[in-house]
């Protein structure tokens, strides 16, 4: 299917994208890569009056180390994730997830900020964000606020975001010595959406973890921080006390039903990605092999 | 507002200069006013990779962007990777393998193939299969595609060494 008819201003800057989001509030849509808003276009999902197309402003795009803190310009490119060694280097856990992000051709033109602003819950950026503790930079007619991710998504592609409003950068801590992460998700075809993904951090202190950030996609209408994690913070971890976490995530999670899986099958999923996880991150191959969860 | 933008590119190498509606994509820009048929449009929302072209020297879905947004940018499609030869080994290894089957996903095989073989020059079969993931096959005939450029990524080795 076609888009259907709409009119197209070319933003020339911040400035004048945020003047243009003023005037057609929400009768517009903002236009990055794409990768999103386009096909949901195509489908007649959604049919803007005004598209906004902010693919030029090249002051939005880009990776800087500021001190103790990685940001990310809301056009930088998922191919330029993949690229770019401060994101190997600082936070790894976005260059593992990068790769199970689409296909070549659609990495090249897709948007960090587009991604998030489109907030699909199946999306692989939203719950990295989530568990990096990122906070996501949005300007709008009172200025330049920051959103903490755990507040930004609030539903299937809904945001905290307002018409008029601009996603302009994420910013993330740099991850310190001794974090370890681990990124998996269940797809039908490499690239494609996930049926039930894992993107976790973690800090480990000997044998255990100081700190566990277990963020679940493609499990709700928004990612989601498993508070499961608790349970194994701080502890020795043992077959049963892992059994014990899975069966506390299966309470917490509320998955959706649809053509991929059924909830059943979401929570059996998601049981077995955190005893591949802490396994991994443990390096602890009987949690995975041995245990009941 | 709905009115044509003006827009400047250069696709295979040649100048254009047209006026097209905001809601046209870049693969029926290419097909309809520069009469350019061999990109595909099989899914019109990402999936099927047969609309796969060149922007600016990497490969893109032309269902997936407007033919505004590629104002001023170098296109490059099936038909100019083609007619300089650049694939031309390529090609044959797809006939010679049976890779071609029905050919309606083969330009963007062929555009994602090359595009891999540029990045990397001898690629295990799971990295050709990981790349080429985006493509479709309605024809499954995927054995013989990933012959096909594992074929062609030795016969550039021998040739370069």
């Amino acid at each position: 299917m076609k888009a259907s008819a709409f009119a197209y201003a070319r933003a020339t800057s911040v400035a004048h994208a945020l003047e243009l989001l003023a005037v057609h509030g929400e009768k517009a849509r903002v236009l990055s890569g794409g990768q999103s808003l386009i096909p949901a276009m195509n489908l007649r999902l959604v049919a803007p009056d005004v598209i906004v197309d902010i693919g030029g402003l090249a002051e939005l795009r880009g990776i800087a180390v500021e001190g103790k803190t990685l940001v990310i310009g809301a056009l930088t490119r998922h191919a330029d994730l993949l690229k770019s060694s401060d994101i190997a280097k600082f936070v790894p856990l976005l260059a593992a997830a990068v790769a199970h992000i689409a296909h070549p051709a659609i990495r090249n033109r897709g948007t960090v900020g587009g991604s998030l602003a489109q907030a699909d819950p199946a999306s692989e950026l939203p719950a990295c964000m989530l568990t990096l503790g990122a906070s996501i930079v949005v300007r709008g007619p009172g200025g330049e606020r920051r959103i903490a991710a755990e507040e930004f998504f609030r539903g299937i592609y809904e945001t905290q975001l307002a018409p008029q409003d601009l996603l302009v950068a994420v910013e993330l801590p740099v991850a310190d010595s001794g974090s370890a992460h681990f990124f998996q998700e269940f797809a039908r075809r490499h690239g494609d959406y996930a049926i039930t993904g894992l993107a976790a951090q973690a800090l480990l202190e000997g044998d255990r973890f100081a700190a566990l950030r277990l963020g679940y996609f493609a499990v709700g209408d928004r990612p989601v921080l498993a508070e499961a994690a608790d349970k194994l913070t701080d502890v020795a971890v043992t077959p049963a006390l892992l059994a014990e976490a899975s069966d506390a995530l299966s309470d917490e999670l509320d998955p959706h039903e649809d053509q991929q899986a059924t909830p059943a099958m979401r929570r059996h999923l998601a049981r077995i990605l955190l005893r591949r996880c802490v396994a991994s991150l443990l390096k602890r191959p009987d949690l995975q092999l041995g245990g009941v969860a | 507002m709905t009115a044509p933008v003006a827009i400047s590119l250069s696709v295979n190498g040649e100048r254009v200069e047209a006026h097209v509606l905001p809601r046209l994509n870049l693969a029926d820009f290419l097909r309809e006013h520069l009469e350019l048929t061999g990109t595909h449009l099989g899914c019109e929302h990402g999936v099927c990779g047969a609309c796969t072209v060149r922007v600016g020297g990497e490969i893109v879905r032309s269902c997936l962007m407007l033919a505004v947004q590629a104002n001023d940018t170098a296109v490059e499609t099936i038909e100019g990777l083609s007619d300089s030869g650049e694939i031309a080994d390529l090609q044959a290894a797809f006939r010679d393998r049976n890779a071609l089957q029905c050919g309606f996903c083969t330009p963007g095989m062929l555009m994602a193939a090359q595009d891999l073989l540029r990045e990397k020059r001898m690629p295990a079969r799971d990295e050709i299969r990981e790349h080429l993931s985006g493509n479709y096959c309605r024809c499954t005939g995927y054995q013989a595609i990933i012959d096909a450029v594992e074929a062609t990524a030795r016969m550039r080795m021998e040739l370069k060494v």
